[in-house]
C-alpha cells in the first residue's frame, strides 16, 4: 500500500508544529532542545517523502547532511546547557535572561 | 605737485591703529599728541590740495583718485575712489580743521580719564570715517563713511559705558539712525538698478537724461532724505541727538555739532542734481527743515541742561541748513554748515570749559556769575552766541541771511517758510542769550564748596581760535548786495546743481528787497536779545512769572512736545510687549516645546520598544517565527 504524499506532509507539518510549540512554550532547556530535534526530523521526513515522490535521491542526500548537522548541534547544544546549569544552577530558560541589560 | 588724496584719510587711520593697538605703551600725553598730529597732517594735506584746486583750470576743477576695486560680483563693480572738488575741499577743511582744534582741546578735557587712549582712538577713527564720507566718489564708499561715523558716534556717546543711562543713549542714537539708513540703502539699490552705477558724478551726468520718470526721482530722493533726517536729527528722527549729550563734551562738539550731524546736508548738496529733478522732495525738505528749526528752538528755550540747550540749538540750525538745500540754495546750506561748525563747536567747547570748571555741573540753574572766574571762556562764548544769533558782522549773520534770502527768492516773497525762519532767528537769539546770562551773569547759584577756575590754555587756545573763525568765517561769503564778492558761492557754483528756480545769488530779485529781508531778520535777532536781557537781567523774577502764566506752553516745551513719550507708547512699548510674547510664548512654548517634545517623544517611544528586549530566548524565537510567517504569507500572496 502506497501512503499518499499529502498524508506524510501532514504528519511532517504536525511534528514541526509540535516542535515549534515546544520551543516557544516549554521552560526546561532540555525539552526545548528536544523540540528542536523534533523540528529537524519533521523536515527530514518531508525530504524523504518528496524524494520518494519524485523518484530521485536528492532529498535523501539532504537528510544525511541534516543528520550530521543535528549531531554536531547536539554536541554543542548540550555543552551549552551543561555550562549554563553549572553557572546558574537551573535549566529553566525563563530564568536565563542575561541578554537583557 | 599735490599730495595724493588718500593720505588725508590714511593719517587718521594710522593714528587710530597706533592708539587702538599700541595705546598701552603710550603716555596719556603721547596718545593725545599722536591723535592730534595725524589730524594736523590731514588738515595740511587738505589745505595743500585746496590750494592746488584753486589753480587748476577747467569749469569744475577737481582731483580724482581710484584706489582699488572694492566690490566685484557679477556685473556689480564698485571702485573705492576719492573725488576732491570744491565741496569736498570745504568739508575736508572743516572736518580736519575743527577736528584738530577739538582734538587739542580734548588733551586738556580728558586729562586723567582712564580711557583716554580709547577715546583718542575712537576720535581718530571718526575723523577717518568722516573724511571717507566727504571724499568718496561713489555712494557705496560714502555709505561706509556714513555708517562708520554712526559707529563712532555710538562708541563715543557710550564712552562712559559704566553708566547705564549713557550706554542706553548710545544705543538710542544707533537704533534711530538705523531707520534713516534703511532709506539710504533702498535709495542706493534703486539708483543702481536704474543707472548701473553708484558713482556720484556718473549719476549726476546720467540723471537728467534718464528714462525714469519724476516719480522715480521723487522716491529715491525722499529715501535719501530719510537717511539724512536720521543722521542730521531732523523731525521726526531728532530724538537721539539730545540724548547723545551723554558723551564727553568735545565729542558733542565734534560729532554732534560740527561734523557728523551735518552729513545729511552734505549728502543732499552732493547729490543736488538728483534732488533738483524732484521738486516735491525739495518742498518736503524745506518744510521739514523749517519746522525742525522752529520746534527745536522752542524746545531749547526751557531746557536747563547747558548741553541740551546747545543740542536743540544744533537741531534747529540743522533745520536751517535743510531749509537752504530744500529751497535750492545749496551753497548757502554748505556755507551755514561751515560757519555753524565754527560757532557751535566753539559753544560746545565753551560749555565743556564751564562744566570742567564747575566740576561736572551741567544745570544752568546752578551756574551764574561765572564771568569773572572764567574770563576767556566767557569772552569766546560771547562771540559764539553773537555769531549764532546773527548779529551783523559775524559769520552766522551772513550764512543765515543767505538761507532766508534763498527761501525768499524760492517762494517769491514773504512766504510762511521765510516768516517762520525769521521768527526762529528771534527765538534763537532769546535762548542763546538766556544760556549766556544764566551761565555767566547774575548772582552765583553754585554751591559754596565749588571753586570755579579758568581752564588750562590747551583748552582755551582752541576756544580763541574758533572765536576768530566764528567772526571771520563769514567773510568768505559776503553777499553782493553788501558789496562783497560772495566767493564761497562762486567756489561751489560748479559743484552743486543750479536750482531751476533761478537762485543765483539773488540777481533776479531786487537789491532793495534783499536789504529789507536782511533788516527784518536782524531786527528779529536784536529783539530776541533785548527780550532775553529784559527777562534774565533786568527783571530776574520775570522768567518764573512767565512760566506760571503759561504753564501749558512751558510744559510742552520743557517735555519736548512729548515726542519721546509718543515713540515710547507707539513704537518701543508695543515692540517690547511683542518681544515679551515671543519670549514667553513662542520661544518658551513653541521652540522649546519642539525641542523638548521631540526628546520626550523619543524617550517614551524607546521605553515602549524596550519592552521587546525581554532577554528571553523564547520570545525571540517567537519573533523569528512571526517574521517567517509574514514572509511566507507575502510570497504566497504574490
Amino acid at each position: 500500500m502506497v501512503v499518499p504524499l499529502h498524508h506524510i506532509i501532514a504528519i511532517a507539518s504536525l511534528l514541526f508544529s509540535i516542535g515549534v510549540l515546544g520551543v516557544l512554550f516549554r521552560r526546561n532547556a532540555i525539552i526545548v532542545f528536544m523540540s528542536i530535534e523534533i523540528m529537524l526530523n519533521a523536515v527530514n521526513l518531508a525530504f524523504v517523502a518528496f524524494s520518494n515522490y519524485h523518484g530521485n535521491v536528492h532529498g535523501q542526500v539532504f537528510v544525511f547532511f541534516t543528520m550530521t548537522l543535528a549531531a554536531a548541534e547536539v554536541a554543542v547544544g548540550l555543552a551549552i546547557i551543561i555550562s549554563l546549569f553549572r553557572n546558574l544552577q537551573t535549566s529553566d530558560i525563563t530564568e536565563i535572561h542575561n541578554l537583557k541589560n | 605737485m599735490t599730495a595724493p588724496i588718500y593720505l588725508i584719510t590714511l593719517l587718521p587711520l594710522i593714528g587710530f591703529l597706533i592708539n587702538g593697538l599700541l595705546g598701552r605703551f603710550l603716555t596719556e600725553r603721547q596718545s593725545g599728541m599722536v591723535a592730534s598730529g595725524t589730524v594736523l597732517g590731514s588738515f595740511l594735506i587738505s589745505a595743500q590740495l585746496t590750494m592746488g584746486l584753486m589753480t587748476r583750470p577747467g569749469k569744475n576743477p577737481h582731483f580724482v583718485q581710484t584706489l582699488f576695486t572694492w566690490i566685484e560680483a557679477g556685473d556689480l563693480q564698485i571702485q573705492a575712489g576719492y573725488w576732491f572738488d570744491a565741496l569736498a575741499a570745504v568739508m575736508a577743511l572743516v572736518v580736519t580743521g575743527v577736528g584738530l582744534l577739538i582734538h587739542i582741546y580734548s588733551i586738556g578735557y580728558m586729562r586723567g580719564d582712564p580711557g583716554v587712549r580709547r577715546y583718542f582712538a575712537f576720535m581718530n577713527l571718526f575723523i577717518f570715517m568722516m573724511l571717507n564720507l566727504v571724499l568718496a566718489d561713489n555712494l557705496a564708499l560714502l555709505f561706509l563713511g556714513w555708517e562708520g561715523v554712526g559707529l563712532c558716534s555710538y562708541l563715543l556717546i557710550g564712552f562712559w559705558f559704566q553708566d547705564e543711562s549713557k550706554a542706553r543713549a548710545g544705543m538710542k542714537a544707533f537704533i534711530v539712525n538705523r531707520v534713516g539708513d534703511a532709506g539710504f540703502i533702498i535709495a542706493m539699490v534703486l539708483l543702481y538698478h536704474q543707472f548701473g552705477t553708484l558713482n556720484i558724478q556718473q549719476l549726476a551726468n546720467a540723471a537728467p537724461f534718464a528714462l525714469a520718470g519724476r516719480a522715480f526721482f521723487t522716491a529715491v530722493t525722499l529715501l535719501l532724505f530719510l537717511g539724512a533726517t536720521g543722521k542730521s536729527a531732523q523731525i521726526p528722527l531728532h530724538i537721539w541727538l539730545p540724548d547723545a549729550m551723554a558723551g564727553p563734551t568735545p565729542v558733542s562738539a565734534l560729532i554732534h555739532a560740527a561734523t557728523m550731524v551735518t552729513a545729511g546736508v552734505y549728502l543732499i548738496a552732493r547729490n543736488s542734481v538728483l534732488f533738483t529733478l524732484a521738486p516735491a522732495t525739495m518742498n518736503t525738505i524745506a518744510t521739514i527743515g523749517i519746522l525742525t528749526a522752529f520746534l527745536a528752538a522752542s524746545m531749547a528755550i526751557t531746557q536747563k541742561d547747558i548741553k541740551k540747550v546747545l543740542a536743540y540749538s544744533t537741531i534747529s540750525q540743522l533745520g536751517y541748513m535743510f531749509t537752504a538745500v530744500g529751497v535750492g540754495a545749496f551753497s548757502a546750506g554748505i556755507f551755514h554748515l561751515m560757519t555753524h561748525a565754527f560757532f557751535k563747536g566753539l559753544l560746545f567747547l565753551g560749555a565743556g570749559s564751564v562744566i570742567h570748571g564747575l566740576g561736572g555741573e551741567q544745570n544752568i540753574d546752578n551756574m551764574g556769575g561765572l564771568k569773572k572766574h572764567m574770563p576767556s571762556t566767557h569772552l569766546t562764548m560771547l562771540v559764539g552766541v553773537l555769531a549764532i544769533t546773527g548779529v551783523p558782522g559775524l559769520s552766522g549773520f551772513f550764512s543765515k541771511d543767505e538761507i532766508l534770502w534763498g527761501a525768499f527768492v524760492r517762494y517769491e516773497g514773504f512766504s510762511w517758510i521765510w516768516l517762520v525762519g525769521v521768527i526762529t532767528a528771534g527765538m534763537t537769539a532769546f535762548y542763546m542769550f538766556r544760556l549766556l546770562f544764566r551761565t555767566f551773569y547774575g548772582q552765583p547759584r553754585w554751591s559754596n564748596q565749588l571753586h570755579p577756575h579758568e581752564s588750562p590754555s590747551v583748552m582755551t587756545l582752541p576756544l580763541i581760535l574758533l572765536a576768530f573763525l566764528s567772526i571771520l568765517g563769514g567773510y568768505v561769503g559776503v553777499p553782493e548786495v553788501l558789496g562783497g564778492m560772495n566767493h564761497f558761492h562762486h567756489l561751489l557754483e560748479p559743484v552743486v546743481a543750479i536750482s531751476p528756480w533761478g537762485l543765483a545769488g539773488g540777481h533776479e530779485a531786487s537789491h532793495f528787497m534783499e536789504l529789507l529781508a536782511m533788516f527784518i531778520s536782524t531786527v528779529a535777532a536784536l529783539g530776541g536779545i533785548y527780550y532775553a536781557y529784559k527777562v534774565y537781567i533786568l527783571q530776574p523774577r520775570m522768567a518764573d512769572e512767565l512760566r506760571d502764566k503759561l504753564p501749558g506752553l512751558y510744559k510742552l516745551s520743557f517735555n519736548k512736545y512729548y515726542v519721546d513719550e509718543f515713540y515710547g507708547a507707539a513704537v518701543v512699548r508695543p515692540l517690547v510687549a511683542f518681544s515679551q510674547v515671543l519670549w514667553t510664548w513662542f520661544d518658551d512654548r513653541v521652540i522649546d516645546g519642539l525641542v523638548n517634545g521631540s526628546a520626550a517623544l523619543i524617550g517614551s517611544g524607546s521605553r515602549l520598544i524596550r519592552q521587546l528586549q525581554s532577554g528571553l530566548i523564547q520570545h525571540y524565537a517567537a519573533f523569528i517565527l512571526g517574521g517567517v510567517i509574514v514572509i511566507m504569507a507575502i510570497i504566497y500572496a504574490s
